[in-house]
């Protein structure tokens, strides 16, 4: 598709920094290895960054967030295949921020390509780009990239360690490596004995590690099994430690309330009454707001609630109205980008039917299950943090800014996350924390948001408008022309983690409009960027969770009027562009046992998504009964190229189908006098049980490439729950969320 | 002042005002940091608890209104030794992110001891008041299926 010397040109959000310099340069970094961030004591051996051995037993470094993604075990699980160790036996631990931790296939998602038509020539490109996530010490987990970048360097990782113990046991033993074998955590020798890798620790930390070859998928025993997560005994008993379970000797608790319009400062505040609450330590000044220390998180969060603030502005416009008014004015500036240009998308063909239509789609929270917390212990040379996030590198960065100490002198701990979806790859809870704990030296501070604070200082999924055109003629679609206009959640954020001026065509903010694998001849979708400083982040599938909607209710509306079943006019686009994504179209079909009618008082819509590198097709029925629209049943079809864990994926297929089920139909963040208007559960409510469709899912592995799994189920729900209304009511929903318009059930 | 409270058969002397909940006596003063918050407003039931036996959102119910013993996940079963139903949780590799299941496990728990085989309408009716982001609902209902049988077996 694109030449090398368009790619270096060219400067892109995530990967300018590895292009502008230049992708030699890249190559030649990539190749010097980062320092191995674990240091071995006596009697130990550390024998790559990720595999741990000492007397006690075999540790392995999963450096990526278990947000309940599952990454924990298959990331393990990638090690353990070739290391020969059972999961159950071994250790796994998240362990400290390192470059050597970097995430090579998130800089490969900042390539100008679709996806789906990537060439090996790209693929090469993407690796090195990869490479550049090192010098930027990109240790993120998101993107739906950990399977994409751990799987073969995991594997050898895995390989690795065990040539060497096994080289180690043939030193010992007198004969060559190549008679031994490994199993269970041990070397297995031709006449039966056995050594245990940890008895062998030390003496393979004295070796040369030997090349190694990766075993053939075919001989794998756990991936592409269903394997018991390794946090699971945890997570059932309560003795999973999340950020806000962090206790330590001495610990005081803190919050804090921070400017409700976003972004503007504080005037003054009067804190005498707080003061004398009872549990009250202090009251420290943040600048842009205030917190509490007490010896109880509720009474500090009483006391905060009880200090008399006078805010100043926020930003941007005050009100909901004002603030899309500013992201409509961005159809009038030229396009930040034009990702997909097939044909010629000004003409309407002749004798093709015109047809157009506007969405619109709000403000999204994060809403994890736990609020947003860091607890901080600053000695004044030195500082702990710990904290469930994303992004360890950064935050071990901001929280030294913010403290005037090196990086080094920063410890940072990474819980599990009650929750992430995005919102814990910001650093605002751990430099918060980090500003708490240097007003108490010496003493460690939790600080902890309220609810409420966390549901009204969020870093919001933007609110996006899209403007689509398009033609058909004999039953097929042959022009469509989209416009998305939204301010940019990658410049942000980017900003935010790298400090960097982000410029250049955003992807992600077209991502699920311009790569979908249809086959319209006249096919154009172009990206606008609104000049808007509400604080907007990565939300769960990020450009996808409105382009998903935008597109694919757009396509539903063409098949309506070509007068062709919807389903049918999606496949038959499809059949010649990408067969994988066909193919879940085809599943869903049969799954669902799809006939394009359906009886008084039910409705059903497809929905289809290609994202993160994984095709995903959903079909929903709903049913009208008393009560309200309840969503009765779905049907999920996914190409993962490769299932690794197909437990793992199925549950991140329904959870996030259900993210954008709750999001479709009561998800909204609105503003009023420059402060959001939800507070709390009760009024930025989600699926429950009692409302959760009962769900099937086929995971599909025909791709060529191996995809993501946490976001890719979340964008087409909201298009196929939309479709199934107007299937079942002939009102269109071109806005979210469905309940302004539609009597769900809640 | 001093309160007693008795949790997971253990006293334990509790120096804080009368209207601290419960859920912030337990995971700050006691330690017991298996009880979740999530909302402070009884809307999502990740702090639910049993108090002779009921299940009741800790966050609302404050130290000097506690009359009864209080079970907390970590009275339900260890690691060691699970509930059956923290066994049915986990041979259904229910949770995700984990966090709201400490509270599901507890309204779950109260439901099956006083409903033993509970219908879908009566699991709907029992956990609609647990808010789980992650969206692990189907495998909490089969996990509650599933633990009926293993407490009935047993």
């Amino acid at each position: 598709m694109s030449r090398i010397g368009t790619i270096a040109r060219r400067t892109f959000l995530i990967g300018s920094a590895a292009i502008v310099g230049g992708v030699a340069f890249g190559v030649y970094k990539y190749r010097q290895p980062a320092a191995n961030p674990l240091t071995a004591g006596k009697g130990e051996a550390a024998l790559n960054p990720f595999v741990f051995i000492d007397q006690q037993g075999v540790t392995l470094i999963a450096p990526r967030a278990e947000m309940g993604q599952g990454v924990r075990t298959t990331w393990a699980a990638l090690i353990a295949e070739e290391l020969d160790v059972e999961l159950g036996d071994v250790r796994v631990l998240h362990g400290p921020p390192a470059k050597a931790y970097y995430n090579s296939a998130l800089m490969g998602e900042a390539l100008p390509n679709k996806g789906y038509d990537i060439s090996d020539f790209q693929h090469s490109i993407a690796e090195i780009l990869g490479g550049a996530a090192k010098f930027m010490d990109m240790q993120v987990t998101g993107g739906s990239s950990s399977m994409r970048d751990g799987f073969e360097r995991m594997r050898l990782a895995g390989a690795t360690a065990r040539e060497t113990l096994k080289q180690a046991a043939a030193g010992r033993l007198g004969v060559e490596r190549s008679a031994l074998k490994t199993k269970a955590g041990q070397v297995v020798a031709p006449d039966g004995t056995t050594i245990a890798y940890t008895d062998l620790a030390e003496a393979a930390a004295l070796i040369d590690p030997p090349d190694v070859t990766l075993r053939d998928p075919a001989e794998w025993r756990i991936l592409g099994h269903n394997q018991p997560r390794v946090d699971m005994t945890g997570k059932v008993t309560g003795t999973a430690q999340y950020g806000i379970d962090t206790r330590l000797e001495g610990m005081k608790f803190a919050t804090l309330r921070i400017n409700p319009k976003l972004g503007g400062g504080m005037a003054s505040y009067d804190a005498s009454e707080a003061e004398k609450m009872p549990g009250v330590e202090q009251v420290i000044d943040l600048d842009n707001g205030i917190a509490v220390v007490a010896n109880n998180t509720w009474l500090a969060i009483q006391a905060a609630e009880a200090v008399k603030i006078i805010w100043h502005e926020a930003p941007y416009p005050p009100d909901t109205d004002g603030i899309f008014a500013r992201i409509g004015e961005a159809f009038e500036t030229k396009p930040n980008s034009t990702m997909r240009d097939d044909g010629d998308a000004d003409t309407i063909p002749e004798g093709a039917t015109p047809i157009e239509a506007a969405y619109q789609v709000p403000f999204l929270a994060h809403a994890t299950m736990e609020p947003m917390n860091a607890t901080a212990h600053f000695t004044g040379g030195a500082l702990e943090v710990w904290c469930g996030n994303q992004v360890p590198t950064f935050t071990q960065k901001a929280c030294a800014e913010a403290a005037g100490l090196d990086r080094d002198a920063v410890q940072v701990h990474t819980t599990y996350l009650g929750g992430g979806f995005g919102r814990r790859g910001e650093l605002d809870f751990s430099v918060y924390a980090t500003k708490v704990a240097m007003a108490m030296p010496g003493t460690p501070v939790q600080t902890t948001w309220s609810r409420e604070e966390d549901m009204r200082h969020d870093f919001y999924r933007p609110g996006a408008l899209a403007r689509f055109r398009g033609a058909v003629k004999d039953g097929k679609a042959v022009l469509m022309d989209g416009q998305i206009a939204a301010p940019s959640t990658s410049q942000q954020a980017m900003g935010r983690w790298l400090g960097l001026p982000a410029g250049g065509p955003d992807k992600a903010h077209v991502d699920g409009a311009f790569n979908q694998p249809y086959a319209i001849a006249n096919f154009r979708i172009r990206g606008y960027l609104a000049d808007l400083d509400v604080p907007i982040g990565f939300w769960r599938s990020v450009g996808a969770s409105y382009n998903g909607f935008f597109h694919d209710t757009f396509l539903d509306e063409m098949a309506h009027a070509a007068g062709r079943d919807p389903l049918e006019f999606r496949l038959e686009l499809m059949a010649d562009e990408h067969a994988p994504s066909a193919g879940t179209l085809e599943a869903v079909r049969e799954m669902s046992g799809w006939t394009g009618k359906t009886p008084d008082g039910v409705g059903r819509g497809v929905g289809f998504t290609y994202c993160f590198g994984t095709p995903v097709a959903q079909v929903i029925e709903v049913v009208d009964e008393a009560g309200g629209i309840r969503i009765n049943k779905a049907w999920i079809a996914c190409d993962m190229g490769l299932a690794l864990d197909p437990g793992t994926i199925e549950a991140q297929m329904i959870g996030g189908m259900i993210y954008g089920l709750s999001a479709a139909c009561f998800g909204e963040i609105t503003f009023a006098t420059g402060e959001v208007e939800q507070y709390n559960f009760p009024d930025y409510d989600a699926l429950r049980m009692h409302n959760t469709p009962i769900t099937e899912v086929r995971v599909l592995e025909t791709n060529r490439h191996m995809g993501g799994a946490g976001e890719p189920g979340t964008p087409p729900a909201m298009p196929a729950l939309g479709n199934a209304l107007f299937d079942l009511t002939g009102k269109r929903a071109r806005e979210l969320p469905l309940s302004k318009a539609f009597d769900l059930l809640v | 002042m001093t309160t007693t409270l008795t949790v997971n058969g253990k006293p334990h002397q509790v120096d804080l005002p009368g209207d601290v909940p419960l859920l912030w006596v337990l995971r700050d003063s006691i330690g017991l940091t298996g009880t979740k918050y999530g909302c402070g407003v009884a809307a999502c039931g990740a702090c639910t608890v049993h108090i002779d036996g009921q299940a009741v959102r800790s966050c609302q119910v404050t130290l000097s209104d506690v009359e009864g013993e209080i079970t907390t996940i970590e009275g339900l079963g260890t690691p060691d030794a699970m509930a059956a139903i923290q066994t049915a949780w986990a041979d259904h590799q229910v949770a995700q992110c984990g966090y709201c299941q400490s509270g599901q496990i507890m309204q779950a728990a109260a439901l099956l001891a006083e409903t033993p085989a509970p219908s879908d309408a009566e699991i709907d009716e029992a956990m609609r008041g647990n808010l789980c982001r992650c969206g692990t609902y189907p495998r909490i209902r089969a996990a509650i299926h599933s633990a009926a049988d293993l407490i009935r077996k047993a």
